[in-house]
């Protein structure tokens, strides 16, 4: 039974350079045609377990005032949004007020994330972003104003250009915004991005592996010295502030997508909808359901994608749990796997846990492609 | 067939080929020339019908000889007999065309009407003409907007020395021209010459081994008449087999009573190899033998060799009933043994070029479906050791010791290039920088420069052909012929990954690029092979000296750490992806190596 529901809002005021996901200039798009359909989807689950909501994008926030409390609206006709222990929406700094945040907290939002990337405007011009370092700083003022005290910020690293010391200052003035929650991803340049473009004309290079690793090594060092703790690889949290919606993902728990190019995962079934958005309002419109790909998860999938999913928590993976979900214990699946990288010092197990070492983390996903199992065929 | 009926047959008889640079439409013309002579039903008619390999119709080249009888009913009314031989397109069978060539009295010149003559087109052409053939130009696709057809006409009087003024207008692809392309066959190309009942002088100009019948050779009669039953013997190789069938392709092999001259067909004689049945021997009758064999024999001795290692240390029984079967059909191709401390066992394999070997290759990765990894090629080198030996070493890993060697030869070829003379000046600066030996230059016409280098053999399989293509941006024809070995300053070079000398990277060079040489193979090396969980050390070593090194950085951070709103499938594919990378690798030592590193040696780019 899902215990989470993604949102997907595929529109956008601007694009940024390296966002891959799917997304549409909101200029003349049939928004409330999407809202509309978006409201008949999720008529179509069964949400009584519900425990977390995230509305993500996109940029939700591009939504006008009134499309905003349409979507609340809509969220509270299908969510028991009374039960929710966690209600994320997505944010972005600069289209914001003290309207659409008060509109949030009606519907019965609890926890923003806030998408910064970096402290520099000089670097949020260079990735394409629309606002100032200032206009972050002065939402998550906002927001605090309005009431959210669960915020997480969004931090990007490994940017063209981008030097350890501007990471350390860009660190240095998130941490003074005190944020109970922090993600930060190193930028990965992504096909259909002007990035990507770019990268091929050579006109921006990624940075070396070096820089990216002491960037990384240092965000975990500089958060932990302010109580945010390395949850998960890229997730860091005071106590009792880590994302319980991201963790179900992490803990290869079942979630609701919905939303155009959103990805589900109910009753052993991994599904993705439709991306176009006039495909996606059409479909819902006349079958009332909107996916385009649907893949029943092998055993053997699922044994794998517990591993390369929830080795990237800090906790990492219990034995114990693993032996009660799959019937079998994890070192008899796994027996090659496991002593190779414990030898390589990238993986270690106290109190019942395999979990990541600090290389490990750094290395994930070598340690993670370990825990892919040959095909059956292979074997025999 | 009675005398008087044979000869008259005779003069009903045209054998031609047809010449053509890649993409010039030669397979297309072919198929337009099956349908119009009703050789094939719509229903057999394939696409490009004559070439027969995948890889053939993948690569736009005919690797094997095919050949096709053809009846065609001219406007006079009278059926004549078409022999089609269809000839490969590469300089590394250049002998085989040549034999093709000789065996027919015609050849068609297709020339694309918006490109003109291209530079492969032109050697084939000099083959054509030193067998005498009668060559009927013929300027195709004249449909292209871009088709100018006047201007290629005259190319082709400039350049070859043609008269091109009864040249056909053709678009094979929607078949115009056809109707007079086969016309001028009859009226232009001459019947063959010869008599039925002089001794047999049949030429083999390819040979395919049959898993039921043996091996098959393909002929072309001189002179004489062959049927079953009779003794034959190959005139080079001495053998003598009896004849069980004699046939001809229509395109399917159909026997018949007997072939005699001018006929282009089958001979099956049990023959076990096709070794003993080599092209450019003449097959002639035990009991009633000619006095001398057909000119033009060559023994063909591979040039290159390489190492061929199976991926998957098991497949290597495969990979020996592979070569084993690939060998049945082609003499030139040889193989032993090898042993190799990074690659385990393999094969060292000898070819007649690097297009040979990369067929070879890629027909054992595909059709036999073993992945390989395959070493630079090199060449054979003559080594006198100081205790009188002479060794012959084709795999740079045993060279012997600099203090047991007296003096190494290496094979050199002359190389003939055929440029326009806006670049004589490029192939010259590359001949030099090649080791070349300047021999002769002289002005074809008022464009056209041949120029003569003596080049060893080893740059020629180094990078000599892509850089001329670079330089000359493709116009330059390039030939060459083995001339002999010759004293040189050669050194072996060895590649030390992470300390530990590998030995399938080791290479042969001049002296005088060794450092050279070995500074771009070390970078190229550090560029190939990923990071290692250890900072990897790469050195090029003469003897006990380091000449270059680079060193791979160890892996510091590679995680995926966007979340990607829940998409596991994108993650789970990314994880796939690099476990498959990684399995396509050889454990050398500590050290992964892709496949592609052991052929880096031989691959640089310039830039």
């Amino acid at each position: 039974m899902a215990k989470g529901l993604y949102v997907h809002i595929p529109f956008c005021e601007y694009i940024c350079y390296y966002c891959d996901f799917n997304k549409f200039l909101i200029n003349n798009q049939p928004v409330d045609e999407y809202l509309e359909a978006l409201d008949r989807e999720l008529a179509s689950y069964k949400m009584d377990q519900l425990q977390t909501v995230y509305i993500g994008g996109g940029t939700p926030t591009a939504l006008s005032a009134v499309q905003v409390k349409k979507l609340m609206q809509i969220m509270d006709r299908h969510v028991p949004v009374a039960q929710l222990k966690e209600y994320t929406v997505e944010v972005n700094p600069g289209d914001v007020g003290e309207e659409k945040l008060s509109m949030l907290k009606e519907g019965g939002v609890d926890r923003l994330s806030i998408g910064v990337q970096t402290f520099h405007d000089s670097q949020l011009n260079s990735i394409g972003r629309g606002h100032s370092a200032e206009e972050a700083k002065e939402t998550v003022r906002a927001a605090r104003h309005s009431g959210f005290d669960n915020i997480s910020i969004d931090l990007m690293f490994g940017l063209p250009g981008q030097t350890i010391k501007d990471w350390e200052e860009t660190l240095d003035e998130a941490m003074a915004l005190a944020p109970p929650h922090i993600s930060a991803y190193s930028l990965k340049i992504e096909k259909q991005t002007r990035f990507y473009n770019w990268w091929r004309e050579g006109k921006i290079a990624p940075l070396p592996e070096e820089e990216e690793a002491d960037m990384y090594e240092l965000l975990v060092d500089r958060l932990e010295s302010h109580g945010l703790h390395a949850y998960e690889i890229s997730n860091f949290a005071s106590a009792g502030h880590s994302s319980r919606h991201n963790r179900i993902y992490w803990q290869n728990e079942e979630y609701i997508g919905a939303g155009a190019g959103a990805h589900g995962y109910t009753d052993g079934v991994r599904y993705a909808n439709i991306k176009p958005l006039n495909h996606y309002i059409q479909a819902v419109q006349e079958k009332g359901n909107p996916v385009q790909t649907t893949h029943p998860v092998t055993r053997k999938e699922q044994i794998e994608e517990e591993m390369f999913l929830g080795l990237r928590l800090y906790e990492g993976v219990s034995t114990e749990r693993f032996y009660q979900k799959y019937g079998c214990a994890v070192e008899d699946i796994y027996p090659e796997s496991i002593q190779e990288a414990k030898q390589k010092e990238w993986l270690t197990e106290a109190d019942g846990r395999l979990f990541l070492t600090e290389e490990g983390k750094l290395l994930g996903n070598e340690v993670f492609a370990l825990f892919l199992l040959d095909d059956e065929s292979e074997n025999n | 067939m009675k005398e008087q009926e044979k000869l008259e047959r005779q003069k009903r008889i045209r054998n031609f080929s047809i010449i053509a640079h890649i993409d010039h439409g030669k397979s297309t013309l072919a198929d337009r020339i099956l349908e119009s002579t009703s050789a094939l039903t719509q229903r057999e008619m394939k696409d490009q019908m004559l070439d027969a390999m995948d890889l053939e119709r993948e690569r736009g080249i005919t690797i094997k000889l095919n050949s096709v009888q053809l009846k065609y009913t001219h406007t006079d009314g009278v059926e004549y007999i078409f022999h089609l031989i269809d000839t490969p397109g590469h300089v590394d069978f250049s002998y085989e065309v040549s034999r093709s060539l000789a065996a027919c009295e015609g050849a068609l010149l297709i020339v694309d009407a918006a490109q003109g003559i291209e530079a492969q087109t032109l050697a084939n052409v000099y083959l054509a003409l030193d067998n005498d053939l009668e060559i009927l130009p013929i300027i195709n696709k004249v449909d292209l907007p871009s088709a100018e057809p006047e201007r290629v006409k005259q190319e082709v009087e400039d350049v070859i020395g043609l008269d091109a003024s009864e040249a056909v207008l053709a678009s094979a692809k929607d078949g115009i021209g056809t109707d007079e392309i086969l016309r001028q066959i009859v009226e232009k190309v001459p019947p063959p010459q010869g008599d039925p009942s002089a001794p047999l002088q049949g030429m083999i100009f390819d040979s395919v081994y049959d898993t039921y019948r043996g091996v098959i050779a393909y002929i072309r009669i001189k002179e004489g008449t062959v049927k079953p039953g009779e003794k034959i013997r190959m005139m080079q190789t001495g053998k003598e087999f009896e004849v069980s069938d004699v046939g001809v392709f229509n395109p399917k092999p159909v026997s018949c009573d007997e072939l005699t001259v001018g006929d282009v067909g089958f001979v099956i004689a049990g023959i076990k190899n096709v070794g003993d049945s080599r092209v450019g021997d003449t097959i002639t009758n035990a009991h009633n033998p000619a006095s001398e064999p057909l000119p033009g024999y060559k023994r063909m001795n591979p040039m290159v060799f390489c190492g061929l290692f199976p991926t998957d240390a098991s497949k290597y029984n495969a990979l020996r009933d592979a070569l084993e079967r690939l060998e049945l059909n082609d003499s030139s191709l040889q193989f032993e043994a090898e042993t190799s401390q990074a690659l385990g066992f393999g094969f060292r394999c000898g070819f007649l070029g690097l297009l040979h070997m990369e067929i070879i290759q890629e027909r054992i990765e595909r059709e036999y479906n073993i992945e390989l990894i395959t070493t630079a090629p090199s060449v054979i080198y003559h080594v006198q050791m100081v205790d009188g030996e002479m060794k012959e070493i084709d795999n740079p890993s045993n060279m012997p010791d600099a203090q047991q060697v007296e003096w190494v030869e290496e094979p050199f070829v002359k190389a003939t290039v055929m440029v326009p003379n806006d670049y004589v000046g490029a192939v010259m600066e590359l001949c030099q920088a090649k080791r070349g030996e300047f021999k002769d230059m002289k002005y074809m016409d008022d464009t056209r420069v041949n120029i003569v280098y003596d080049l060893p053999l080893t740059e020629i399989v180094y990078d000599f052909f892509d850089q001329l293509k670079s330089q000359t941006k493709g116009y330059a024809s390039f030939d060459y012929e083995f001339i002999g070995f010759k004293e040189s300053n050669l050194v072996k070079m060895d590649i030390l990954l992470n300390g530990e000398s590998v030995d399938a990277l080791s290479v042969i060079v001049h002296r005088d690029v060794a450092y050279e040489r070995g500074k771009a193979i070390v970078e190229k090396l550090k560029d190939l092979i990923p990071r290692q969980q250890f900072e990897v050390p790469v050195q090029a070593t003469i003897g006990k000296s380091v000449i270059a090194r680079s060193t791979i950085k160890a892996m510091r951070k590679n995680v995926l750490s966007k979340c990607y709103g829940g998409d596991i499938t994108r993650k789970r594919k990314l994880l796939e992806k690099q476990k498959e990378g990684k399995k396509r690798m050889k454990s050398v030592g500590k050290v992964d190596v892709p496949q592609e590193a052991f052929m880096s040696v031989l691959k640089m780019d310039k830039d």
